[in-house]
């Protein structure tokens, strides 16, 4: 099973097809999706027809509009990024206040507040979804009854969906720059209080930097589960959906190959911020 | 004596590189038999070939008479003692020693009987239930033993298991796995680039370099009668002081050293002729000092560079022209008060010393 | 001084924390847990009383739906994580270098995009008109269209391949740290590939196990649109029926108690989950 004890030649053959199924049962329907984005015909599917670019293209005048063309996608796209962006800065800003709460200081009930604080990793997105839809619109309900008050940020809609991703995006990002910190060594710390630093100025100098490239990695997960979320999402969206409903309310009706032009789109997008984010976290952990 | 272990030209081949070179060996029923060289010599590819983590290229390993290249390690009557121990670490000491028991389906009751009786064997009585890790380093050594040595194999391979000790468990662990050799029985098959370790535990050593044995012999044949001058450098500490061959006498040779001193020691290697480049070594404590040299001995002057202290292994440092040569001083305190630069005599029994033909410059 | 400091930054840094957990987990849950209790007796007035539990125990579409969710998520759970260890194992402790690197990367690449694209590529092999019937037809295997979309066996092959990656990662990152002489030493004491298998190896890779297979079971056990998607007529899920109280018919008070129902049935499971293997939420989790 290791390299230095002898297997048989069978026992490698099947190891090895095993390997090449696997990874063909990963790429195979993301592979397809992309493909049929290029597909000549209405719907997405065997016959090939031959290649086009009116699926993202088309302005509408042939019968066929294109995704760029497409105004309800194109909303959907820019409603996506602008609650990925606030949730973005929320979670990495709660991220890194945890993390040093949690690696750095002693209080009294740690050990408990730190299962609180993994506590959305066990709860199931809907359910977040829900509870919150629950507090807060319920909220507004109860003062729009007794008060005539109308508070239509805890209405279903951009806000709403911001704290439902917040509440456990922010979990995982605390997970990630807690798991750098816990590797820092604090004597480097201690060398620039010697050295002169008065406190603030050591975090910003020497912490900050060695913490920058698990600042990057957790804010592009963050963005990336953000602009993928559905669960959470679906139960607080408002009159503004964002793409991954607009998704699926289009794919219940039919699909289309502009669902493939987007869902390329997309993976061509978190495709590119995972490489940046890796290459910036590689290029400050050389430098 | 039957042997044990039995291995006739076996090479093992990285690429370019050859790690073990025709290496032959031949070990005894009951010994303990030492690998010795320095890192990158070989030995633990070789000690991998022999618990068949690795095939070798070409040759052939037999146990007990039984060819073993073929078979898988699991089938081995061999077991190993790793560097690192690889005690597994999510199970008790019982739960480590009875493994090997549990796969030979040795009935409970008679395991627990064994891993008992093998603790107390290792002076760790009662010691069942703990985790390896609560274990203090010295203790693991021990389970690290008992978890093979309950298999009655008939090899035991250890590789470099002191390493990680500190000095002075180290000392007292080297005493006490000679002891367990002894009792047990089993044939120790030792791997050490300490040469303090192979010389007070072994029967037989074996010093290996680039691949191949330089010799295998027993310790104080390997500190007397060295083969080649890498064991005459390797094994104990040796001064070399290098010279032209001015007569050879018999099993004697007179060499002139650059400072122009005559010394005279004895042939222990092939090629040595009159006008020829030859290497003497001479071993600190062979070394007289001043008054004490008697007659029929080789002599030298030198000039006294320092004194170091270090209780029974006290030494001067000493210049002869351009050499440093080490010397022990006598623990009777005859010799005292050399200042630095003061001049000193130092003599040697010429058969104490060793001649080898130098590199051809 | 020094003390009334620390005990200042400790003030600023908790009340972020606070303020989080308390406004975006606890207290909403609590109110929904409050909520499924009410019982709506006109459009204005409610009253305290167990009706939206007693509906779902005398309703037997309701705890069929949740069993049949619950099992199937456990089954999940279970093909997902032996799929997933010898891949594991290979990226771990058998691949090298270059290899090791890449074949990792492969494993994450399917998660650039999200559960939904994910889905509707499943949709286009698998639909009557999909790929996989089509070559069917072409290679003779079929006569007539194939419908492998909308069924159990749909829905498994999609949530697994949803769980993958949080299967796959955190045990290469515990198999990844374990020593080789572990393994030698097990064959060397004589075991064979399944005792080494099931005594050294798996007991060493539990805290990664048990890890992967919570998150696993968590997203499975919530999903959403992978079982709408790729489920057939009656293979319904748990959490499509929270989601037709809340928005289809306006029950709230209904929906809380399913939604508290399918909160406990997750912590029970992992609890038991936890317990069983002897691990803790904070090791396996943090």
């Amino acid at each position: 099973m290791i390299r230095s004890v002898p297997r048989s030649a069978w026992f490698d053959r099947i190891y090895l097809a095993y390997l090449i199924i696997f990874f063909i049962y990963l790429a195979l329907p993301l592979t397809v999706t992309a493909v049929f984005a290029f597909n000549d015909a209405s719907f997405p599917s065997l016959p090939w027809k031959g290649f086009t670019l009116d699926w993202f293209f088309a302005d509408g005048s042939n019968g066929r509009t294109g995704l760029f063309h497409d105004d309800g996608l194109l909303s959907a796209l820019w409603v996506s990024v602008v609650i990925a962006f606030w949730v973005t800065l929320l979670c990495v800003f709660l991220g890194c206040v945890n993390a040093i709460l949690f690696e750095r200081l002693e209080f009294r009930g740690k050990e408990f507040l730190y299962l609180v604080m993994l506590l959305p990793l066990v709860i199931p997105g809907v359910i977040l979804g829900v509870s919150i839809l629950v507090f807060y619109s319920g909220m507004a309900n109860s003062v729009s009854q007794q008060w005539g008050i109308e508070l239509d940020m805890f209405r279903p809609g951009m806000p709403l969906v911001v704290a439902g991703q917040v509440a456990f995006i922010t979990t995982l990002c605390t997970l990630v720059i807690a798991a750098r910190l816990r590797k820092f060594d604090r004597q480097l710390e201690e060398a620039a209080l010697n050295l002169g630093a008065t406190p603030v100025v050591a975090w910003f100098t020497v912490t900050l930097p060695w913490l920058l490239p698990s600042i990057f990695g957790a804010a592009a997960m963050a963005f990336l589960m953000s602009f993928e979320n559905f669960n959470t999402t679906v139960m607080l969206t408002g009159s503004d959906t964002p793409l991954t409903v607009a998704l699926f309310n289009r794919l219940r009706e039919g699909s289309t190959p502009v669902l493939n032009a987007v869902a390329l789109l997309l993976m061509v997008g978190s495709a590119l911020l995972a490489v940046l984010a890796m290459g910036r976290g590689s290029t400050r952990k050389a430098g | 004596m039957a042997s044990d272990l039995f291995c006739t030209d076996l090479v093992r081949r990285f690429g370019d590189h050859t790690a073990v070179d025709r290496v032959s060996l031949d070990v005894p029923a009951g010994t303990f038999f030492s690998i010795l060289g320095p890192s990158g010599c070989g030995k633990t590819t070789l000690l991998r070939l022999l618990a068949g983590f690795d095939r070798p290229d070409s040759g052939e390993i037999q146990i007990r008479g039984a060819r073993m290249n073929d078979v898988p390690p699991n089938k081995r009557p061999v077991n190993m003692v790793f560097q690192h121990l690889a005690l597994f670490p999510t199970m008790s000491v019982g739960d480590n020693i009875g493994y090997g028991l549990r796969r030979q389906k040795v009935p409970a009751a008679e395991r627990t009987r064994k891993i008992a009786r093998v603790l107390e064997q290792v002076g760790l009585p009662g010691l069942e239930d703990r985790n390896p890790q609560q274990l203090s380093g010295g203790q693991r050594q021990r389970v690290a033993l008992a978890r093979c040595l309950v298999l009655e194999p008939t090899l035991l391979l250890l590789d470099e298991p002191l390493g990680a000790l500190d000095l002075k468990l180290r000392e007292q662990m080297k005493v006490e796995l000679k002891h367990l050799q002894k009792a047990f029985g089993t044939t120790f098959v030792y791997i050490t680039h300490d040469q303090s370790e192979a010389m007070v535990m072994s029967d037989q050593v074996a010093v290996m370099r680039q691949g191949r044995f330089d010799q295998v012999a027993a310790p104080e044949t390997l500190y007397r009668n060295p083969a080649t001058p890498f064991v005459a450098g390797f094994v104990g500490d040796n001064n070399r002081l290098s010279g032209d061959v001015i007569s050879v006498d018999g099993d004697l040779v007179r060499l002139r050293l650059q400072s122009g001193e005559e010394v005279a020691g004895r042939i222990a290697g092939e090629g040595i002729a009159t006008g020829r480049r030859a290497d003497l070594f001479i071993r600190p404590e062979s070394l007289v000092m001043n008054g004490a040299v008697p007659d029929g001995y080789s002599r030298m002057q030198a000039t006294v560079t320092t004194t170091l202290f270090d209780g029974a292994n006290s030494r001067i440092e000493a210049g002869v022209a351009d050499q440093t040569i080490f010397a022990r001083l006598p623990q009777d305190g005859s010799v005292s008060n050399l200042s630095p630069d003061s001049a000193i005599q130092l003599g040697w029994d010429p058969q104490g010393a060793t001649v080898f033909a130098g590199e051809p410059v | 001084m020094r003390s009334s400091a620390s005990k200042l930054s400790l003030c600023l840094l908790m009340t972020p924390f606070v303020l989080w957990i308390v406004l975006l987990v606890l207290l909403p849950h609590l109110q929904m847990l409050r909520v499924s209790f009410h019982v709506r007796e006109s459009w204005d007035t409610v009253t305290l009383g167990l009706e939206q539990y007693q509906n779902f125990f005398s309703e037997s579409y309701y705890w069929r739906t949740f069993v049949r969710t619950g099992v199937m998520s456990l089954f999940t759970t279970f093909l997902t994580l032996v799929i997933a260890f010898p891949i594991a194992w290979y990226i771990a402790q058998l691949a090298r270098g270059r290899a090791k690197g890449f074949l990792f990367l492969a494993c994450l690449i399917p998660f650039w995009a999200s559960e939904l694209v994910r889905t509707y590529g499943w949709m286009i092999l698998l639909r009557e008109s999909g790929l996989f019937s089509t070559w069917l037809q072409a290679l003779g295997l079929a006569d007539g269209p194939v419908e492998m979309l909308y069924n159990d066996a749909a829905v498994i092959i999609g949530l697994v391949y949803n769980g993958l990656l949080f299967m796959v990662v955190p045990l290469v990152t515990t198999l990844d740290g374990m020593d080789e002489n572990l393994v030698e030493a097990g064959y060397d004491l004589g075991g064979n590939h399944w005792t080494v298998l099931r005594e050294i190896i798996v007991p060493w890779a539990m805290p990664g196990v048990v890890s992967g297979c919570i998150v696993v079971f968590m997203l499975t056990l919530g999903s959403y649109l992978t079982p709408i998607l790729m489920g057939g007529k009656d293979s319904a899920w748990f959490t499509e029926q929270i989601f037709t109280q809340f928005i289809t018919r306006f029950n709230w008070e209904q929906g809380a108690a399913l939604g508290v129902l399918l909160l406990v049935l997750s912590s029970v499971i992992v609890w038991l989950g936890l317990r069983v293997t002897g691990q803790n939420l904070r090791k396996v989790m943090g």
